[in-house]
């Protein structure tokens, strides 16, 4: 099977009063395995909603989601999730908060073996000597690193991020981005991010997916992203099409985002509505 | 000589250094843009221009004349606002002005404080108190009042940093467009790179503490106003953008150096939780890929 993770027709519609109202409507997608892949949106168009769904914290209302060639429900440690805020415990350590997960997937793996993996994620993110520090000692940047390495401790199929940078100031997201990528590159890991920032989904996908505002938000457009990997922040900001693509996301989400492509056939086939690749 | 005047300015707090050797000079009607990351001593900079702080070694002067204490020929926007609560915009925003001018007769005081509010369009919510107002709305009563003193010099101490990004947008333009008007001089402390572009005339970066002291000036020769849009399309600002954000994040790797770690990470994969454990009860050993994945990994402490 070449879909690793396929969104089928999925909607969220939440009952009101006044008639139901949908969230996000006939949402298809398919993602190969190992590609990172991000939803960028307005806020409230439902991007969230979507990655919430494919997390499990989110009942689906129609449609379905398949990862790895099995039909979701509920949540589980095979997604990680990392969130805007990293919702740390905080009366444990980075140590602790890491090893919460790590005990429960690695339950038949050897007490050292759980250490190694702990210490080596969060030596890797950064914080090999911040590790036995409760959330409260560590600045907004060094808790969302803790929330990165418990995500990928846990050697989840899927890696979901929620605008994992959007509290941290520019200059921090920057240095964030590229933990984040170098983690990705290594274990390959597929991925969904979220987010609203055009420099930070240039930098870091494969594809990115733009999303009509909601309420029933589909996906608008998919932009291919081409820059060679691994990813130098130079490099692909010297990248002749970066401007080029920064500009048609920018003029996306300025104009296109806000008008309601052509309703599609319930039954159409799950493919992507436009395509535009970089010349 | 410069209007504003920084003479290897540095601060430290009980022995920890913080800033080193700070370098700087603004002239007169100059718009000048700090980037630095958060923790670097932005605040730390600007309190000292300000004169809320006193320097550990080094001078500063404005206009000539040696700063010692805080003043009125220096309007302060903070971050947080910092209004008072139980005071309406009007009422927050002439506290400043009647300090200032305390000779005035009540009627300019209030035609004054009343065009400055009118200058950041906040007329309607005159008589609101800031408890009933935006995040953004209570930023342009900040910016208002530090307007209303007539300073010699605004300080702008990351005032849009704790808004959205849209409200944010919004308020550069008026803080762009208030500028042009009042051609006062300005030192804007921010994290973000793009807003020191779009709204100055010259970005310094603030290196990464501890020891933080600036970098080199890049002088933005984008003409005015500036578009949002069309700015992308300038060369000249991908460049500035690119130089800026390298050199930042540059600062931040050259300060320690690596030490290479020695990490272990077992080739084991996770169990399937979804299946009941008493059903992989027989297995006590998770399934391994490889033997011991080594890694060296540099550390940065």
């Amino acid at each position: 099977m070449s879909n690793y993770v396929e969104l089928y027709n999925l909607s969220k519609v939440y009952p009101t009063p006044k008639g139901d109202a949908v969230i996000v409507k006939n949402f298809n997608l398919n993602i190969q395995k190992g590609e990172f892949v991000t939803l960028i949106g307005h806020s409230g168009c439902g991007k969230s909603t979507v990655l919430s769904m494919l997390a499990g914290l989110n009942e689906i209302s129609d449609g379905g989601i398949i990862l790895a060639g099995r039909e979701l429900s509920g949540a589980g440690p095979d997604r990680g999730v990392v969130f805007q805020s990293p919702s740390l415990l905080p009366w444990m350590t980075a140590y602790e908060n890491v090893m919460l997960g790590v005990e429960q997937v690695f339950f038949t793996a050897s007490k050292l073996e759980r250490q190694e993996i702990v210490e080596y994620y969060l030596t890797v993110v950064g914080l090999g000597d911040a590790m036995h520090k409760k959330p409260a000692e560590l600045s907004q940047g060094m808790r969302q690193r803790v929330g990165i390495a418990r995500a990928f401790a846990l050697k989840p199929k899927m890696l979901l991020l929620d605008e994992p940078f959007g509290m941290l100031d520019s200059l921090t997201r920057y240095e964030l981005q590229q933990v984040l990528i170098e983690l990705w590159r290594k274990n390959k890991i597929t991925a969904l991010m979220v987010t609203h920032d055009v420099d930070e989904a240039l930098f870091l996908s494969d594809r990115i997916v733009c999303m009509t505002d909601g309420p029933a938000a589909e996906v608008g457009e998919i932009m291919e992203v081409n820059f060679p990997r691994p990813r130098e922040r130079k490099a692909v900001m010297e990248h002749p099409d970066y401007y080029k693509l920064r500009e048609q996301l920018i003029e996306f989400l300025e104009v296109r985002a806000h008008r309601k492509p052509a309703s599609p056939v319930l039954s159409a086939p799950p493919e992507p509505a436009t395509i535009f690749v970089p010349v | 000589m410069a209007y504003l005047e920084l003479n290897n300015v540095s601060k430290d707090f009980g022995g920890t250094p913080v800033l080193k050797d700070i370098n700087l000079s603004v002239e007169k009607g100059e718009f000048v843009a700090i980037v630095g990351f958060s923790g670097a001593g932005k605040t730390t900079l600007i309190s000292l221009i300000a004169g809320l702080l006193k320097p550990s070694a080094g001078s500063l002067k404005l206009n000539d004349l040696e700063i010692t204490e805080p003043g009125p020929d220096r309007g302060i926007v903070f971050q947080n606002y910092s209004l008072l609560p139980w005071l309406s915009v009007f009422e927050n925003i002439q506290l400043a002005v009647e300090a200032v001018n305390p000779n005035w007769t009540p009627e300019k005081r209030q035609e004054h404080v009343e065009k400055y509010i009118a200058m950041v369009n906040l007329t309607p919510a005159r008589d609101k108190k800031p408890g009933e107002l935006s995040g953004g709305m209570r930023q342009r009563v900040s910016v208002a009042r530090a307007l209303a003193m007539d300073p010699q010099i605004l300080l702008l101490d990351e005032p849009l940093s704790a808004l959205d990004a849209l409200t944010r947008a919004t308020l550069q333009d008026e803080i762009s467009r208030i500028r042009e008007e009042s051609k006062k001089t300005v030192v804007l402390i921010t994290n973000d790179p793009d807003e020191g572009i779009y709204l100055a005339d010259r970005i310094i970066p603030l290196t990464a503490g501890p020891n933080a002291t600036l970098g080199p000036s890049f002088k933005v020769e984008i003409p005015r106003p500036r578009d949002r849009k069309s700015i992308n399309h300038d060369a000249h600002f991908k460049q500035l953008r690119r130089e800026i954000v390298e050199f930042m994040l540059g600062s931040k790797q050259d300060r320690h150096t690596a030490i290479t770690k020695k990490l272990i990470l077992p080739d084991i994969e996770p169990e399937d939780l979804n299946i009941p454990r008493t059903m992989t009860s027989w297995r006590k050993t998770p399934i391994r890929k490889h033997e011991l994945k080594e890694e060296s990994v540099e550390v940065k402490p």
